[in-house]
Parts: structure tokens; sequence; C-alpha cells
């Protein structure tokens, strides 16, 4: 968008700079003149709290490989040894692992965010898109991740997720031998999965430049979904929204200090404490919290379809509920985009969301009835509302007025 | 929009009803007391003396079964643990020999910055000797156990930061032994009947009794009660600070970084504030 530049290099030297590589220039443009709606309320301070939890993680991350040991005799202890031993180690090993539950807590918020404010709709599609390769893209590396510690979660959540993946026809159980690099999970799927596990978060950071290229083209979508129509609607991303999203940060740092210092366990397993024995198998495999709505739909597929048995029934059910994600621009065609003026849309959001928190639940539980028939029943709204529920709201219902402009919402609200 | 406000209360009373009798299924056993213990919440810290009593309830009993690898001698002097000083660890090291490749005999007294000597050679002697079983390590035990709360009420766990589940297992199982199984409990030759213990039947025996670890009351203090009730309390006590021997600097570092974080917030908001104020948003 350089019709928004205002900049003008300032001396000879930048001059001479700006004519070969614009960097100064570039920076001026989308990081600070880059105008922005200036009715986005704290919902949208996410995408800025998520970039501060990725440069956490990778920060804290490099100085744990320092002192990581990837073999599966040592690296139980070597996580101790980090804890115990290493100057300012317990803190940096709680940041880390707190940091990956806040993470994914910043980033559901940012993605239900932008379902109630329709913000994957045209021209923002190619941007969600991102989003979701993103959203599963992190969730590999935290998966990974976890599989470090080597304790009996780290081993048997390995041993159950990639057994995921022999259930692909025709190449499965080769696929499951590469990942694992052997017949069964061992060193090699320690080594495989550390290496990883430091290559993808930089994968994330480059689909996040993409994730905030395509944000930058069509610009931000706002609470009341109403595109910018003049300057009057926006205001400069600096020193306005830098300095909203910076509080913003500062205020998401408070819970996470103190799950860090107070309580840097409790969102982990006891069971990660007990090292990894290919013996014993723990009486009740979980995933970590942030992976439980799709391993929910992954269990809840228990029975067979046609020639479709049920293991791969339970991949396909959890690759669709992610292709859900991906597609919903073209399912939910209301041209409406947000949640505010959609009377029955936004009941419906509201019953998804408390199905996804269901899921949740359900994913912690042991595979018993009643949780087993919950489970059925949840993963079918889930697919309901993306397959059903959207596309038909979209064609019924009649959405209440929307204001003109950004300005002319905002002085109405002032003054109601 | 009534209609839609009756499908979220039928779904959710659905969802109540149902889970409901599952988790009264799972009481078979009596739900563990959670305990009253000094290194709990914002301002918890370990009190020394109890750490002392703990150390020689697993000196004197659980370490002749029980390793604990990553415990060194010198942690024991070191801040927020029992505060032994360094002659007391010097002085106790040397009690203890380890295996040295490098010292004639292949043994040597060891020193402060030595790691507690294990009870068995390897994890086969120790099978051997404990009915085929390795006595799991101390280390990190209190951590790698805990305990379930009932739905909704470990939400509230969140916002209280409980983290004492492993030494409240602990206690309560020390405290669950039985002598005869409840009737029609079908108890395996050689194990013992606990009603903590998963599957209630334990291949340990009651490990401790009354009287059986004489502790000396200090100049001036009131001797300490000789009960197993006061032993498990110490010993699961000492048991947590060696899982998390950094607790007490941790909770203090914790408690500035939160004092700062919330008067930081409140200058940001002040500022954030005074930025828009012209800017009707």
């Amino acid at each position: 968008m350089s019709e928004h530049s205002t900049y003008v290099p300032g001396n000879a030297a930048e001059k001479w700079l700006d004519e070969r590589l614009p960097v100064v220039r570039f920076a001026k443009e989308h990081l600070m003149d880059f105008p922005t709606p200036k009715n986005l309320n704290y919902w949208w301070t996410f995408g800025a709290i998520l970039v501060l939890c990725l440069g956490v993680q990778i920060v804290t991350g490099i100085i744990l490989a320092m002192h990581y040991t990837p073999n599966v005799a040592l690296a139980f202890d070597s996580v101790e040894h980090i804890r115990r031993d290493v100057n300012g180690g317990r803190i940096i090993q709680a940041v880390h692992s707190v940091g990956a539950s806040m993470f994914f807590a910043a980033l559901y918020i940012h993605i239900f965010r932008g379902m109630f404010f329709g913000s994957y709709k045209a021209p923002r599609e190619i941007l969600w898109i991102l989003g979701v390769v993103i959203f599963i893209l992190t969730m590999a590396t935290a998966f990974m991740g976890y599989v470090l510690p080597w304790g009996q979660m780290s081993f048997w959540g390995a041993t159950v997720i990639t057994n995921i993946f022999s259930a692909i026809p025709v190449v499965g159980e080769s696929l499951l031998q590469l990942l694992r690099g052997g017949f069964a999970v061992g060193n090699p799927t320690l080594n495989r999965f550390f290496s990883l596990h430091y290559l993808l978060p930089f994968i994330i950071a480059a689909v996040v430049v993409l994730h905030i290229w395509a944000l930058h083209v069509p610009g931000n979508n706002n609470p009341i979904g109403v595109e910018v129509k003049d300057k009057r609607d926006t205001v400069p991303f600096h020193p306005y929204y830098t300095m909203k999203d910076a509080f913003a940060m500062v205020l998401f740092l408070i819970p996470f200090a103190w799950f860090v210092f107070f309580a840097p366990d409790i969102l982990g397993h006891p069971d990660n404490y007990i090292q990894a024995n290919s013996q014993v198998t723990p009486s009740h495999i979980v995933p970590e919290w942030y992976l439980l709505p799709f391993y929910t739909i992954l269990r809840a597929v228990d029975f067979n379809v046609l020639f479709i048995n049920s293991q791969l029934g339970g991949v396909i059910a959890m690759g669709l509920s992610m292709l859900a994600l991906l597609v919903v621009p073209w399912l939910d065609t209301s041209k409406v985009r947000s949640g505010t003026f959609r009377p029955m849309f936004k009941w419906f959001y509201a019953l998804f969301v408390l199905d996804f928190i269901a899921l949740a639940y359900l994913g912690a539980q042991e595979a018993i009835e009643p949780y087993t028939t919950l489970a059925k029943v949840c993963t079918g709204y889930y697919f309901l509302h993306f397959f059903v529920i959207l596309p038909v709201l979209s064609r019924i219902e009649i959405a209440r007025p929307l204001p003109t402009s950004i300005s002319e919402s905002v002085l109405g609200k002032a003054h109601s | 929009m009534l209609t839609f406000k009756t499908i979220i209360a039928a779904v959710a009373i659905a969802a109540g009803m149902a889970a409901a009798p599952a988790f009264a299924a799972e009481g078979t056993a009596p739900p563990v007391e959670k305990q009253s213990w000094s290194f709990a919440g914002i301002f918890g810290t370990y009190d020394e003396n109890q750490l002392q009593r703990g150390f020689q309830v697993f000196r004197e009993v659980c370490a002749n079964c029980h390793s604990a690898r990553l415990l060194a001698f010198r942690n024991l002097t070191e801040d927020g643990g029992p505060g032994f000083t360094e002659g007391q660890v010097k002085a106790l090291a040397a009690e203890y020999e380890v295996a040295d490749a490098t010292a004639e005999g292949g043994v040597r007294p060891a020193v402060a910055a030595d790691r507690w000597p294990s009870p068995f050679a390897t994890d086969q002697d120790a099978r051997d000797a404990n009915g085929g079983v390795v006595p799991p390590d101390f280390s990190v035990l209190a951590k790698a156990r805990g305990i379930k709360d009932a739905f909704p009420w470990w939400i509230t766990n969140y916002f209280t930061g409980y983290s004492e589940g492993g030494p409240d297992y602990i206690h309560a199982l020390l405290n669950g032994y039985h002598d005869e199984a409840p009737e029609g409990f079908d108890l395996p030759e050689g194990k013992f009947y606990n009603d903590y213990f998963p599957g209630h039947a334990i291949g340990m025996g009651p490990p401790l009794q009354d009287e059986l670890v004489a502790y000396e009351a200090g100049e001036g203090q009131e001797p300490v009660p000789m009960t197993v009730e006061q032993y498990s309390h110490d010993v699961a006590a000492f048991m947590m600070w060696l899982a998390e021997p950094g607790l007490v600097s941790r909770k203090e570092t914790g408690f500035k970084v939160l004092l700062f974080l919330i008067a930081f917030a409140g200058l940001m908001y002040a500022t954030k504030r005074k930025l828009w104020q012209g800017i009707e948003h």
C-alpha cells in the first residue's frame, strides 16, 4: 500500500540507501503509517500477542537446546539438569513449557475471533488459509516438543500419534517407519523430532511473514465488518496500535507469569515426570490439552464404514476437521462479515464454541460411556456446524442493517 | 431467540446428567485428603526442620530400597532446602562410598559433589530384591504423582495454583495401608492392600510404623510426635523439595515479577488511554 507512504529520506545517506534497498521506507509504510481501522477491540490484539509468543518460544528454545541432550538414555535427566543446575534454567524451561500452552490459548482466541467477525471472508481468504497453515504447523511443533523430555507421556503420545499415519492406505507402513526411524518409537525418533522441532518454528515464522503480508494487502477486518471507506475510519498503526498491542501483551504476561512461577506443572501431566519406559503403558494416555479437540475427533470414529476401518475413519475425520477450517470462507457465504449483525449466526457460533470446549474436555476422558457417545455427538456437531449450519444460515438468515461506515458506527456508539 | 437458548440449555443439562454417574462410579477409593503444606500458595516456603526430619526418614527407611539419582550431597546445603551446613554434609558424604573407576579398589568415600549412591548396583539387582519391580527413583517422584479432583472443581486449581497433588498422594498412600484386604478383594501373594494405590495391590509393605525413626528435638524445641502420620508428612515434604529444590526462589521471583507486571500494565494502560483520548473508537 505504497500510496500511504509519507516517507521522505532525511539525508543523503538515507536517500542513497532508499534507492538501493528501501527497508526504511518499508518499515515506515508497514510498521508505522499502515492505516488501521480505529474501531478494533481487544480481541484484535492477539495477533501481536502471538508474535510475542513465537518470539518467546524461539528464544527460550534456543537456550534450552544448548543444554539438552537428544538421546533416550540422557534426555530425561538433561531436562532435570536444566531445571536444577543451569543458571536460570528452571525459569527458562518453565517459560518454554508454559509458553506452549499460552501460545495455544492465544491461537484459539485469535482463530475464534476470526470466526465470529467473519475475518475469513473475501478478500481475506488467503490470509485465513495461511493462518490455518500456521495453526497446523504449530500443533506439529508442539507435539514434537512434548516428546523431547522423554517422559512416559512423551513416549506413549509419540507412539499413539505416529501410529495415526499407519492408517493411510498403501504408503502408511513405510511412512510410519520413516517418521519413527524404525519399527518402534526410539532413539532415532527422538533425534529426528528434536531436529524438526528446531526447524519448524522458523518455517512458522516465514509463514507468519506471508500471513502479515496477506493482511497488509486488504488491510484489517474490524468488529463491524464494514470495509474502510476513507481516511477518517483509520488511524496509523503507530503509535495507536503499537501502544494498544504493547499494553495487551503486558496484560497477557500476567497469567503467563502466574503459571510459570506458581504452577509450572499444572498444565502438564504428572506421568511425564516418569522416564519413558516402553515396557509399561500408562493407564490412560492423553495428549496436551491443546490437541484434545482433534484427538477426540480422531477417537470418536470407533466403527467401520463400508471398506474404511475405524482407524482410517478416525484419521479421515481428523483431516476433515482441519480441512473444514481451510474451506470455511466458501462454506459461510453470507455477505455480512461480523457476527454482531447476524442474529442467528450469533447463537450457533456460541453453540460451536461450547461444542469445541466439550470436544477438548472429552479428549481427556477415558474411552468409556458416556464419554464415547458424547464424543460422537460433539464430533458430529462440529461437522454439522461447518458443512450444514453455516451454508444454510448464509441463505436463510436476515441480517440486521449494517452501519454505512466505521466512523458512523463509532459516533453512534459514542452518543447512544 | 428462545429456541436457541433452549437448545443450549438442553445440551448443558444433558451433558451434566450424563457426566454425573460416571464420576460417582470412580469413587471406589476414599478421596485423598488434601493436607496443609508450608510450601503451598504464593508465599509458600519449605520448613527447614521438616525437611531435615523428612531427610532422616528418607535416609533411614526409604533409601534402603529407593534411589534418588539426581540428588547430590551438596544440594542439602543449598538455599531453600533442609539447610544443613557444609561441614555436616561433608561428614555425611564421607559415611558413604561411591564407585569411581579412577580410585584405588574402584571405590572411594563420597564428597559433597557426588550424587546420592543408589541402594542397588544395577536395576536387575533392584528387581531381584523387590519382587521383580524396581522401586521408583525418588528424584522427581513427588511431581510424578497427583490426585484427580472431580469435575468441575479442578478448574479452581488453576486459580489457586494447587501443585501439591504429589505430596498429598504420597501422604495418603503411606497412611492408606490395611492389615487385610476387604472381603471379596483378591489380593495376590506378596502384595499389600492400600486404599490409594491404583488397583489397591501394592508391592511395598507398610514402610513406616510409630517410633520407627528417632527424632531428636533441638534445645528449647517441642518434641515432634514420632507417628506414621508425622513421618509421612515429613517425608512427603522432603520428596517435594527433592523434586522441586528451587521452589522457594521461584515463588519469590514470581511475586516480584507479578507485582512488576501489574504496575507496568497500569502505566501502559494510562499511556494508551491518553494517546487514544482524542479519537472516537
